[in-house]
C-alpha cells in the first residue's frame, strides 16, 4: 500500500551554510529497507525540486535505521544572508515526511 | 555529587541552554531538579560573535553574553553549596569582563570563594592580517575563495578551541569556565576527561563525550522539543533539559530530571542524532573525529536511553574558523491580506511595490529580493498544495542589496499598501522595516599549532 514517509518514518532538518540536512529515521528495523531502497537522492531532488537548486547527497547509518540527505543550495544563500522565512530550513524535515512509498500492509500496521 | 553505580564511576553533566535565546528557566529547573554535577550552556551562534565586536567597541565592560549573568545572578548563592560547575562560552569577545561582572555579583551577594576561570586564545581579529602574511590563506571552506579581499571587512573571527583548555581550568578548580568560541561538544566532553582521566590517543573515548555533547548540546531538542511524533510528547511544556549519566569506559546514558515533561526515547535521541549532519563517518571537532555509524542506542528504562559502541579516530591538523564579515544591508516586511479572493490580493499587492521602487529607479537583482505567500505553503513550495481559496493570508517581503539607502526605500512601500493598495490589508505593524547589516559567515581552516600555542587559562577566586 502507499502510504506517507511520515506514518512510516520521523524527521528532523537543519542548516550546513547555504544547504539543509535532512535525517529520515524508519521506525522499526523492518522498514528501513523499505526507505533505504525508495527513499533516493534522486526522488529526495525531484520531491524538494521547487527548493533544492543544487545537488542532493545520501548518506547511510543501519545502526540508527537512518538515512541522511544533504539538500545543497536550498537556503537562498543561509544562514544571516537568506531573505527567506526558513533561511535554516528548519521545515525540510517535515517536507520530506510528505513523500510517498510503497510499503507491505503488513508492515505499516507494525511502524504505526 | 557523584553516583557510584556497582563498580564505575559515574558523572552527571547537563545542557540548560540551546542556544541564545533559550528558555530562561531552563538552567535553573536543571540544577535544582535533581542530581547534576556540571551545566554546560551554548549563547554563540554563528555570527553572535560579531555583535559582540560591536558591543565591545562601544563598551570596553561589554562583549559577552549578558543574559548568562542574569542566570548567575539567581543561582550564585546556591552554586558552591550544590556544587555544581557551569560551562559556557558565554564569555563571547570579553570573557575577562564577563568575569569582572560575576565577581561584582558575588561580592554584591555575600558569595566567598567562587573560583572563575577564563579561557581565551580564539579571538584572531588582532592576527588576521599577521596569519594571512605568514600564508595562512584563511579560504573559504564553502568556495574556496581566500579571505584577503574581504579582509577589511572582517568583523569577528574566532578558531573553534577543544576540550583541553576547559579541563585545564577544572583542574584548576573553577566552578565557572567562561570561554568565547568553543566547540558545544566540549563543554560536554571536559568533565569527562576531567574526571576520568582520559588520554589524547582514547580517540573511541574521546568520540563517546563529543557524541554525548552533541545529543545535548541543543537542549530540549533530544527530551521531546521539535520531535516529529509531538503528539507522542508529554508536558512538553515543561519539558526537561538533557543530561548525560557518563561513564569511564565511554558508554553514557541520555535522561532528564524525574518528574518533567518532555520524553527520552531513542527515536527522541535518534532524530537529534542526525540533527546539522553531515558526513556521519566523520564528524570532525577538534578533540577528534567521531563515526556516528558506530553508535548503538538501546531504551535502558523510562526516559533511559544508553549510548555505546562509539569509534573515533584520530584528530586533524587544522582547527576550524569562524568569520563574520559585513556583506551589504538587507530589510523584509509583512502584511496580512483577509477576505475573498486573498491570495490573489496579496499576489497584486507585491507587484504594486515592486512596480513603485521601479518608478523611483530602485531595481534589485531577482535573487536580491523574496516574495513569500505565507499560509500557501510558501516554506515548501511544490510539496504542500494549498487550497484555491485561503481565508487569508501574510505577504512577506525582502530585499538585499550592497547599498543601504536602496535597502531603505524598499522599507517605505509596505505602509501605503493600507491605503493605496487592495481592500482588506491589516497586520502592518512596527513602523518601516529598516536596512539591517548583513553579517555573512565565514569558515575556514587554520593549522592547529597557530592557536594552540597562544591559548591561556586562568583561574581567580572572588
Amino acid at each position: 500500500m502507499r502510504v506517507k514517509l511520515g506514518q512510516i518514518a520521523h524527521a528532523r532538518s537543519g542548516d550546513k551554510g547555504d544547504a539543509s540536512n535532512v535525517g529520515l529515521i524508519a521506525q522499526t528495523p523492518e522498514l528501513y529497507p523499505v526507505i533505504r531502497e525508495q527513499v533516493t537522492a534522486e526522488r529526495v531532488k525531484e520531491h524538494f525540486r521547487e527548493v533544492c537548486r543544487g545537488p542532493v547527497q545520501r548518506y547511510e547509518l543501519p545502526n540508527l535505521l537512518a538515512l541522511n540527505f544533504i539538500l545543497h543550495d536550498s537556503l537562498g544563500g543561509g544562514g544571516t544572508e537568506s531573505l527567506k522565512n526558513d533561511a535554516q530550513g528548519k521545515t525540510h524535515a517535515q517536507g520530506l515526511l510528505q513523500m510517498e512509498v510503497e510499503v507491505p500492509a503488513g508492515l505499516v500496521e507494525a511502524g504505526g | 555529587m557523584l553516583i557510584f553505580g556497582a563498580s564505575m564511576k559515574t558523572i552527571r553533566i547537563g545542557n540548560g541552554q540551546g542556544f541564545w535565546g533559550d528558555n530562561v528557566d531552563a538552567p535553573v529547573e536543571l540544577l535544582r531538579g535533581g542530581p547534576i554535577d556540571y551545566i554546560g550552556m551554548d549563547y554563540l551562534a554563528e555570527v553572535t560573535l560579531s555583535i559582540m565586536m560591536r558591543q565591545k567597541l562601544k563598551n570596553p565592560k561589554l562583549g559577552y553574553a549578558t543574559d548568562f549573568i542574569g542566570f548567575i545572578r539567581r543561582v550564585l548563592p546556591e552554586l558552591k553549596e550544590r556544587n555544581v560547575r557551569i560551562l559556557t562560552n558565554a564569555g563571547g569577545l570579553n570573557p575577562r569582563a564577563c568575569r569582572n561582572r560575576i565577581f561584582e555579583l558575588a561580592r554584591d551577594l555575600g558569595v566567598q570563594g567562587l573560583r572563575v576561570g577564563v579561557v581565551e586564545g580564539d579571538d584572531l581579529l588582532p592576527r588576521l592580517k599577521d596569519l594571512i602574511a605568514a600564508g595562512h590563506p584563511l579560504k573559504n571552506m564553502d568556495t574556496g575563495e581566500p579571505l584577503a579581499p574581504i579582509v577589511d571587512r572582517v568583523m569577528s573571527a574566532n578558531a573553534y578551541l577543544g576540550a583541553k583548555p576547559v579541563v585545564e581550568a577544572l583542574r584548576q578548580g573553577a566552578h565557572v569556565v567562561l570561554c568565547g568560541r568553543i566547540t558545544d561538544t566540549a563543554l560536554a566532553l571536559a568533565p569527562m576527561i576531567h574526571e576520568f582521566g582520559w588520554g589524547e590517543g582514547d580517540w573511541n573515548l574521546l568520540a563517546a563525550g563529543t557524541i554525548a555533547g552533541h545529543i545535548i548540546e541543543c537542549g530540549a531538542q533530544c527530551t521531546g522539543g521539535n520531535f516529529s511524533r509531538f503528539w507522542e510528547v508529554p508536558d512538553l511544556w515543561n519539558a526537561g533539559y538533557p543530561i548525560v549519566e557518563a561513564r569511564e569506559d565511554g558508554a553514557f546514558v541520555v535522561t532528564k530530571h524525574e518528574g518533567t515533561g518532555g520524553m527520552v526515547t531513542v527515536d527522541t535521541v535518534g532524530e537529534q542524532l542526525v540533527y546539522e549532519m553531515g558526513d556521519p563517518t566523520a564528524y570532525i571537532t577538534p578533540d577528534v573525529t567521531a563515526d556516528f555509524t558506530s553508535i548503538r542506542l538501546r531504551q535502558e528504562g523510562k526516559d533511559r536511553v544508553e549510548v555505546s559502541g562509539v569509534e573515533g579516530r584520530p584528530n586533524t591538523p587544522s582547527l576550524k574558523v569562524s568569520a563574520s564579515y559585513l556583506a551589504g544591508y538587507k530589510a523584509s516586511g509583512q502584511i496580512t491580506l483577509s477576505g475573498p479572493r486573498a491570495v490573489e490580493k496579496a499576489k497584486l499587492a507585491a507587484e504594486i511595490v515592486w512596480k513603485r521602487l521601479e518608478r523611483a529607479g530602485v531595481t534589485f537583482a531577482p535573487e536580491d529580493r523574496e516574495e513569500e505567500l505565507l499560509g500557501t505553503g510558501a516554506c515548501l513550495p511544490g510539496i504542500f498544495q494549498a487550497p484555491d481559496e485561503l481565508p487569508e493570508v501574510v505577504l512577506r517581503l525582502g530585499v538585499k542589496d550592497p547599498e543601504s539607502a536602496k535597502v531603505e526605500r524598499f522599507g517605505k512601500e509596505i505602509a501605503p499598501l493600507v491605503t493605496a493598495g487592495p481592500p482588506g490589508v491589516t497586520g502592518f505593524a512596527g513602523g518601516r522595516p529598516k536596512p539591517q547589516e548583513i553579517v555573512a559567515y565565514w569558515p575556514a581552516l587554520l593549522a592547529r599549532e597557530e592557536v594552540e600555542s597562544r591559548i591561556q587559562v586562568t583561574v581567580e577566586e572572588a
